[in-house]
């Protein structure tokens, strides 16, 4: 009984020990993810927003294709945002809608509407990883950060753009997703993303995307104005350009349900 | 000039040798920059017609490299749950192939199916948990009348069944690409060949038909060129009978190849599946200049010579000669500058640098050689004998040959025209290859294992979503699938068709074509949604959707059937679609028109060879008469050669194209031999009869010994499991087996019949001379 009590002490003052020296340097993933809250944190509180925005699509050798599109977002606090994409450009495929509620656990809904049919579809699929109106960019490359889809690590520091950055390795948590690793380079002074790069199932890099024309609203949150994704595999490219975004627009659930898809023009 | 040459040869050998050494060691130097290409690519130049338009299809739409691996179980078919699962893992599995951005099979296509409101995209098989005889016989549904996937990646019996792997080579060392992604797969196959021991894998796709190229090429490389060193080391022994003089030989043929390879490589050629075996021709042609010098020197030794003497005797006998042969030799394989593929003007270049040095060193460094080593008396051999005893046959027969040999060589050559151009690049690897094994059984069990895309332009953008461009496209792609050679056509017709049906509720009436524009664009618009990972509509449709490809799968063809296919179709093409431009490209037919381009090139070069080879004999023989006699020797060994090759074979690839050039390179040495000889005997007061014999003595044996050390190496190039150049070997090796028998038969019929009269001319110039 004796022995058992003093073997008993020991483990818990080792443990304590431990602890201790864990408090002092914390480790990779606890860095990480305190990162990876901050720049949750600072961007939580902007309410909804409207955007319109244009995509440009690069082939191999630089031949150029446009899409015009507008954007509702409404930021849901305990959930994945909501997203309503409406499509302007090209004209044939003007008036379709696709609506996205993001879940920060579950898989994500969606629901498309296309005019020429005149009727709403859900749209089962774990796809995540395809691409978004054929440009670069797959569906969990525009969906809402939220941290519960992840585990991070810290890896270092380092300049990029001209900021002092943290390099956070995201792995994603999803076994549909079609990476194995991401890595983020976050700026020390407002916690924005600079650059990720995107890793596929097999290790390699598969995508490169900067931010660039960082812009501040309400005097608290930061949109880049453009976006790159270059493709590293296929040397294709896409440039995501923010024409415009207005905060604060008085949306509510409503305008991110099925009906508001129909009525979406 | 000789005489200095001469002595500086012989009287300071160690000075002679150091000076080559230090040649050959600047040239050999170049051996380290060569290195191994094996893509298909090397086989066309850059402004190769066909290549550029299959480049500008590729640029358009996705490129379309891949690996096909065919999973076959040996009883049943793969719609059992043990075969499904495993396709299933080695789909998983094929993720990780470097360079991988897509892997398709039945197990991960991506099904859709409309429930109420709801459209489901799901991977057919999504776990193998799944699968009981419900969900087994609803993929067995699928997969029978999805055009995806029926006779593309499961067979039309459900008994084969494939996993195809889009790779994006990074293109910067190629072939170590190709080697990395294409052993990758491979190491998979022989996992799951060990835990399904009842299941066999075959490997198609352009990166195994790269990865051939390449590891047959290493292959000749480490089997047939020790192979063929060692042949002609026993050959040189049992032929020469004098160990030093084999020796010597030996030094000769490494110094020549590797200072051949070295210029190679400083010159920045690369080794292919065609330039491997420069060394092999090298060796052999390398040997031939020795045997002769070293012949004449035993010859003289004989007649009690001393052994400088001797030397100096072989090599007064033979410069001339030497330098001659080797020059027409020369001129034979730069003719292979005139061909259309890159890495036959490579060998030809490389041959013909190989062919010039060994010249050079036979005459600077094997002397110096032979000076050095101990030189005895070697007795005259049987074959010796056999020559007089031939001599005497055609002296006394010659009356006989000479029609029995034109009649023989004329029935023979007239075969020669009926021989049918035809390259595919599966049938240059022979039917031993593993890689030939598995596309022979693709082709049998699966699908055709030729591809030939189709780009068709609707010259606007979004102009493949108008429905009267897509009711033209769709009876285009009706119109392939009733053509005999067609076993698969993938059109985004076929998706525009399946879509309507799913937002239709799955009503098989609805399986047509979209009426209205906006309506198809929204159905595209909804099927990039529903896209996986690595796909995306690139692969069918331009970036502007201006364009779509169509792809048709066909059946091996021969080359003449694929151009012939591909004209149908653009024909096709051009009478019911004339609003709309169409091209057509794939690697296939890109080899199906370089052996036409290709022959018709070389076709052009043989008569300006030929010119110039005699021109040169004519020179070299300072006689009109014998230039006229040489014709026959030269012009017919590869005419009879061509014609029993019809009989034999009757298909012509490129490999074959260049024979004729490089051949007659080779086989007027004989012809130039066996006349100087015959002159010398006219000059030295003997008629044609005793001209005749002279000639017979003197070189007949050097002649024989170096047609069997030449066919011996052509024959070892024969074992080639590359038909390219197995083909090229086992032709010329006839052909050079012909020309001695046309040289030591007709040729000396030919004199005796119609020499008489020259016979007094040449007696009297010589005594003017004199």
């Amino acid at each position: 009984m004796k022995t058992y009590l003093r073997q008993l002490l020991v483990s818990v003052c080792l443990c304590a020990t431990a602890s201790v020296v864990v408090a002092a340097e914390p480790t990779a993933a606890e860095e990480g993810l305190r990162i990876s809250t901050e720049r949750k944190v600072r961007d939580t509180g902007w309410g909804d927003t409207e955007a319109s925005m244009t995509m440009i699509l690069r082939d191999a050798r630089g031949r150029e294709s446009r899409r015009e599109m507008r954007t509702l977002t409404l930021e849901v606090l305990d959930d994945g945002d909501k997203a309503l994409t409406i499509f302007d450009e090209p004209r044939d495929v003007r008036g379709s809608a696709f609506l996205t509620h993001t879940k920060a656990l579950e898989q994500d809904e969606q629901w498309l509407f296309l005019p020429a049919v005149n009727r709403v579809r859900r749209i089962v699929s774990r796809n995540k990883s395809g691409p978004f109106m054929g440009s670069e960019f797959a569906y969990e490359d525009l969906s809402s950060f939220e941290l519960e889809k992840f585990s991070f690590n810290y890896l270092r520091d380092e300049q990029f753009h001209g900021e002092d950055c943290y390099v956070i390795e995201q792995i994603p948590q999803d076994e549909f997703s079609g990476y194995s690793r991401m890595l983020v380079w976050i700026d020390k002074s407002h916690y924005r993303v600079q650059q990720i790069e995107y890793y596929d199932r097999r290790g390699a890099l598969l995508k490169t995307l900067t931010m660039h024309d960082y812009q501040q609203y309400k005097d608290k949150f930061w949109r880049p104005h453009r976006m790159e994704m270059l493709n590293a595999q296929n040397q294709k490219s896409t440039s995501m350009l923010l024409n415009e975004i207005l905060f604060d627009r008085g949306l509510t659930d409503a305008d991110f349900d099925q009906n508001a898809l129909q009525r979406a023009r | 000039m000789q005489q200095f040459w001469l002595n500086s040869a012989l009287r300071h050998p160690w000075l002679t040798i150091s000076w080559a050494l230090l040649a050959i060691l600047i040239m050999s130097a170049g051996m380290s920059q060569l290195y191994f290409r094996g893509d298909y690519r090397i086989f066309f130049s850059p402004d190769n017609p066909q290549m550029l338009a299959f480049e500008q299809m590729q640029n358009e739409f996705n490129k379309s490299d891949n690996i096909l691996i065919a999973i076959a179980p040996r009883e049943g078919d793969v719609f059992s749950p043990e075969i499904l699962e495993l396709i299933w893992r080695f789909t998983d599995a094929a993720w990780q192939t470097p360079y991988s951005s897509r892997v398709d099979s039945i197990t991960n296509f991506q099904h859709t199916e409309a429930v109420d409101d709801d459209l489901l995209v799901e991977d057919l098989l999504l776990q193998p948990a799944m699968l009981d005889a419900d969900k087994i016989a609803g993929m067995r549904q699928v997969a029978m009348s999805e055009p995806a996937l029926y006779r593309s990646l499961v067979s039309s019996d459900g008994k084969v069944a494939a996993i195809n792997v889009i790779v994006q080579l990074p293109e910067i060392d190629q072939n170590q690409e190709v080697v990395d992604a294409y052993e990758h797969v491979l190491a998979l196959s022989a996992q799951f060949a060990t835990e399904y021991p009842q299941v066999d894998f075959y490997h198609a796709g352009i990166l195994a038909l790269n990865y051939a190229f390449a590891s047959e090429a290493e292959k000749d490389a480490s089997t047939l060129v020790p192979l063929m060193f060692l042949v002609i080391v026993l050959m040189l022994l049992l032929l020469l009978r004098s160990f030093s003089a084999a020796m010597a030989t030996v030094v000769i043929i490494l110094v020549t190849i590797f200072s051949t390879l070295g210029i190679a490589g400083w010159l920045g050629i690369f080794l292919s599946t065609a330039t491997v075996n420069v060394p092999t021709i090298v060796m052999t042609l390398a040997v031939a200049d020795c045997v002769h010098v070293i012949a004449s020197m035993q010859f003289a030794l004989r007649q009690g010579k001393s052994k400088e003497e001797a030397i100096h005797y072989s090599m007064t006998r033979n410069l001339m000669p030497i330098f001659i042969t080797s020059i027409t030799t020369s001129i034979g394989f730069l003719t292979l500058n005139f061909s259309e593929v890159p890495i036959l003007r490579d060998l030809g270049n490389m041959t013909a640098v190989g062919v010039m040095l060994a010249c050079l060193f036979s005459v600077t460094l094997l002397p110096a050689l032979l000076r050095l080593l101990p030189a005895k008396v070697v007795p005259v051999s049987h074959t010796a004998n056999g020559i007089e005893k031939l001599a005497n046959f055609v002296v006394l027969q010659h009356r006989k040959i000479l029609p029995i040999g034109i009649i023989l060589m004329l029935g023979l050559a007239a075969f020669a025209a009926t021989n049918q151009v035809n390259d595919v690049a599966v049938k240059y690897f022979d039917k031993r290859t593993d890689f030939r094994q598995s596309l022979d059984f693709i082709e049998d069990n699966l699908t055709g294992t030729a591809n030939l895309d189709f780009a068709i332009e609707s010259q606007q953008t979004s102009g493949v979503n108008d429905p009267a461009f897509l009711t033209h496209v769709a009876r285009f792609a009706d119109w392939l699938e009733q053509q005999p050679e067609v076993t698969h056509v993938a059109s985004i017709t076929h998706v525009f068709k399946r879509l309507n049906k799913n937002m239709h509720g799955d009503d098989p009436d609805y399986y047509r074509l979209p009426e209205q524009q906006d309506l198809a664009a929204q159905y595209l618009l909804m099927y990039e949604m529903s896209l996986p990972f690595g796909l995306d509509l690139n692969n069918q449709l331009n970036l502007d959707k201006s364009a779509t490809r169509v792809t048709a799968t066909l059946q091996n063809l021969g080359s003449k059937e694929l151009t012939g296919f591909e004209q149908r179709a653009l024909a096709w093409l051009a009478t019911e679609m004339p609003d709309y431009t169409s091209s057509a490209a794939s690697t296939a037919l890109m080899f199906a028109h370089i052996g036409e381009r290709n022959m018709a090139s070389m076709l052009k070069t043989l008569p300006f060879a030929l010119v110039l080879i005699s021109a040169l004999l004519i020179i070299s023989l300072r006689s009109w008469r014998l230039g006229v006699f040489s014709l026959i020797p030269n012009i017919m060994p590869a005419l009879v050669g061509f014609g029993i090759w019809a009989l034999y074979s009757g298909e012509i690839n490129l490999g074959l194209s260049v024979v004729a050039s490089i051949s007659l390179g080779i086989i007027v040495d004989d012809t130039v031999h066996f006349l100087s000889k015959y002159q010398r005997g006219l000059r030295e007061g003997q008629d044609t009869e005793g001209a005749v014999r002279y000639a017979f003595h003197s070189v007949g044996r050097a002649l024989f010994v170096t047609t069997v050390v030449l066919m011996a190496g052509f024959a070892v190039l024969a074992m080639s499991g590359f038909r390219l150049n197995s083909d090229m070997g086992l032709l010329t090796g006839l052909i050079i087996m012909l020309a001695l028998i046309i040289d030591l038969l007709v040729l000396p019929a030919l004199l005796l019949r119609f020499d008489n009269k020259g016979k007094s001319n040449e007696n009297l110039s010589t005594t003017t001379a004199g």
